[in-house]
């Protein structure tokens, strides 16, 4: 049994349907259905972002604590076999290409723990054959000792090949279906694997399942009805619940930002409605972790402290080697903070919270010696 | 005095050190806490750093350094991380927590008992969490456990003591020390687990994300030492009997 949306017709008929006073009662409920995550959603709703955000504050604090973890990405590779068509690395755009060979994702490692992180985040295009699970697995066996916890965000892999990787040390695998509205996917996804829908939202499940201690979900904002992308996702959350009830679950809401290629939008999504997305899903699963990226403002990312996000990226670079080479080009996206780790830290404490760089143990998943 | 695995503490409030805004706020609610049993999580520190901001502020002369094993999802994971930990230092003190489902991270009886056995017999003074069920604990102890901390309420609920009528039974039935452990949201559920004769309660969510952690860790060690004081004193109210207060009035056929 897989999981499959309500079509985005379905899921905007019971956004429309709530009144203030749906609201009102769902902001005292301790236990939300998923009706309940439609009303919060939903356009009435909007008047009540204020006391969303209260709701939201206190029961990010109650279950994570006055802290806020922080990681870097590190790109692996820009090389990709798909075409979407918002994404800088689509495989008609000219930018410069490449694969970091083991030692040069080494070298940006070292850089990064010598910044102060324990917690990455590998990311690479889809290109299997530069860029495999045997690649990703002799670099997890190379990192797992100076490293707390390390994720990967690459292509949909399956349920052995994610066994694998969590044997060599990988903690996490964070995977978007950027749309869950089907038509939108195909109208973004032009060429490439990626343009099975249904294979990918199979992905987190296959992620789960192959063992790993911590799967990611998400929406691409700026490619459909940002209210109904945040229903159909909770309803993916709540369904990742109870299928795999050991694993952990984020969830993570990057808007759309400036790239090669110069996609547009589609829809606008503004700071509030990502701000209102976060909340509604922090009141609807209190549990999950909520991933707030560089691709957003300083000014917004220090605003939402606390209010829902439980991890920041700091510091990050989206080009492939660029951490040792500040120079590349060849970058994902633009990012839209560019502070460094130590300036996100501060301005965490100056909110009051304690910026946490360390939450994990490589010493869990050491299969060696039992 | 409260005594577990041949070391005294005068304290019965233990403190759990996540989720604090600040090390340095972590340092004052422990200093106005009183506690020497304080329980740090080995997934959050780095024991080879001297420069670790939670580790700089213990100082393990004056208090007993409780290492976790929050996130272990088996016994495989929470042996392995415990004896890591020891081989980096951190003693043979072990707050054993093996919680599959991160959601509610609610106690593995199976995998906590199957633990604790091996652990003991590697030379480690476990104190196992567990749900509030009397038969594990009894089990516990019989293959060792120092202590055993059965939870009032999940982790970080503050809902208070939702389990007292099976850690009634706890108290009543075991012979090691009965440290309530997760849940107690307030004062009062502190003092009502004393009240009812455990050992001692361990609080981290109450006070960490109060308003104002340092004076709600010195609420809590006055809730302590309170209901420990009523325990002691002797609570009449909770017996399920009327008792007269002459023993045998009414029995007087017996013979003397």
């Amino acid at each position: 049994m897989m999981f499959q949306p309500p079509s985005f017709s379905v899921l905007q008929e019971h956004l429309n349907a709530p009144t203030a006073a749906d609201i009102e009662r769902v902001l005292r409920s301790p236990h939300l259905e998923a009706a309940d995550l439609a009303a919060l959603l939903s356009p009435a709703a909007d008047a009540f972002l204020s006391a969303m955000a209260r709701r939201s504050a206190a029961l990010t604090s109650q279950r994570f604590g006055r802290v806020t973890q922080l990681y870097a990405p590190l790109y692996l590779s820009n090389l990709c076999v798909n075409r979407c068509s918002y994404c800088g690395f689509a495989a008609d755009n000219r930018i410069s290409r490449r694969v970091l060979t083991i030692d040069e994702a080494i070298a940006e490692a070292a850089i990064l723990q010598e910044r102060g992180f324990n917690h990455i985040l590998l990311v690479s295009g889809e290109a299997p054959k530069a860029l495999g699970v045997d690649y990703l697995e002799a670099l997890a066996l190379r990192l797992r000792d100076r490293f707390a916890a390390i994720s990967i965000e690459v292509q949909p892999l399956e349920t052995d090949e994610y066994a694998r990787l969590f044997a060599a040390g990988i903690t996490g695998v964070a995977i978007y279906q950027e749309t869950y509205d089907r038509t939108t996917y195909q109208q973004v996804h032009l060429a490439g694997k990626k343009c099975d829908f249904d294979f990918r939202l199979a992905t987190p499940a296959r992620a789960a399942a192959g063992g790993m201690r911590e799967v990611g979900i998400g929406v691409l904002l700026g490619l459909a009805d940002w209210r109904a992308e945040g229903l159909a996702l909770g309803l993916h959350l709540a369904w990742l619940r109870r299928q795999f009830w050991r694993t952990a679950l984020t969830v993570s809401f990057p808007r759309l930002r400036p790239a090669a290629g110069d996609f547009q939008p589609l829809v606008a999504v503004t700071e509030r409605d990502l701000a209102h997305l976060i909340f509604a899903l922090r009141i609807f699963d209190p549990d999950v972790g909520v991933v707030l990226s560089t691709r957003e403002e300083p000014r917004f990312r220090d605003g939402m402290i606390g209010l829902g996000p439980t991890r920041y990226s700091a510091g990050s670079c989206t080009v492939p080697g660029g951490y040792a080479h500040p120079e590349l080009d060849g970058e994902q996206f633009a990012v839209g903070d560019h502070r460094s780790l130590q300036e996100v830290c501060a301005a965490i404490r100056q909110k009051g919270y304690d910026p946490v760089r360390k939450d994990w143990d490589s010493g869990f998943q050491m299969t060696d010696g039992g | 005095m409260l005594t577990i695995a041949g070391h005294t503490f005068r304290s019965r409030l233990f403190l759990g050190t996540g989720k604090f805004s600040s090390a340095e706020i972590l340092k004052q609610a422990i200093e106005a806490a009183g506690s020497e049993m304080i329980t740090v999580a080995l997934r959050r520190v780095n024991l080879d750093d001297p420069a670790d901001d939670i580790m700089r502020v213990l100082d393990r002369t004056r208090y007993v350094f409780l290492p976790n094993t929050s996130g272990a999802r088996d016994a495989r994971e929470a042996i392995r991380l415990a004896r890591l930990a020891r081989a980096a230092g951190s003693g043979d003190w072990l707050k054993l927590e093996v919680t599959p489902d991160p959601r509610t991270l609610l106690p593995d009886p199976v995998e906590t008992l199957k633990a604790t056995e091996e652990l003991v017999k590697e030379g480690f003074k476990v104190l196992p969490y567990i749900n509030a069920d009397p038969i594990l604990a009894l089990r516990l102890q019989d293959v060792g456990a120092a202590a055993v901390m059965p939870l009032g309420a999940p982790i970080g609920t503050n809902r208070g003591l939702l389990t007292r009528f099976q850690i009634e039974i706890i108290i009543e039935q075991a012979r090691v020390p009965v440290v309530v452990d997760a849940g107690l949201g307030a004062p009062s559920h502190a003092a009502e687990a004393m009240e009812i004769g455990a050992d001692a309660v361990l609080v981290n969510t109450a006070i960490s994300v109060a308003g104002d952690p340092v004076r709600m860790a010195r609420a809590f060690a006055l809730a302590v030492e309170a209901g420990r004081e009523a325990f002691e004193a002797g609570l009449g109210a909770s017996r399920r009997e009327a008792v007269a207060s002459s023993p045998l009035t009414g029995l007087d056929f017996i013979q003397r």
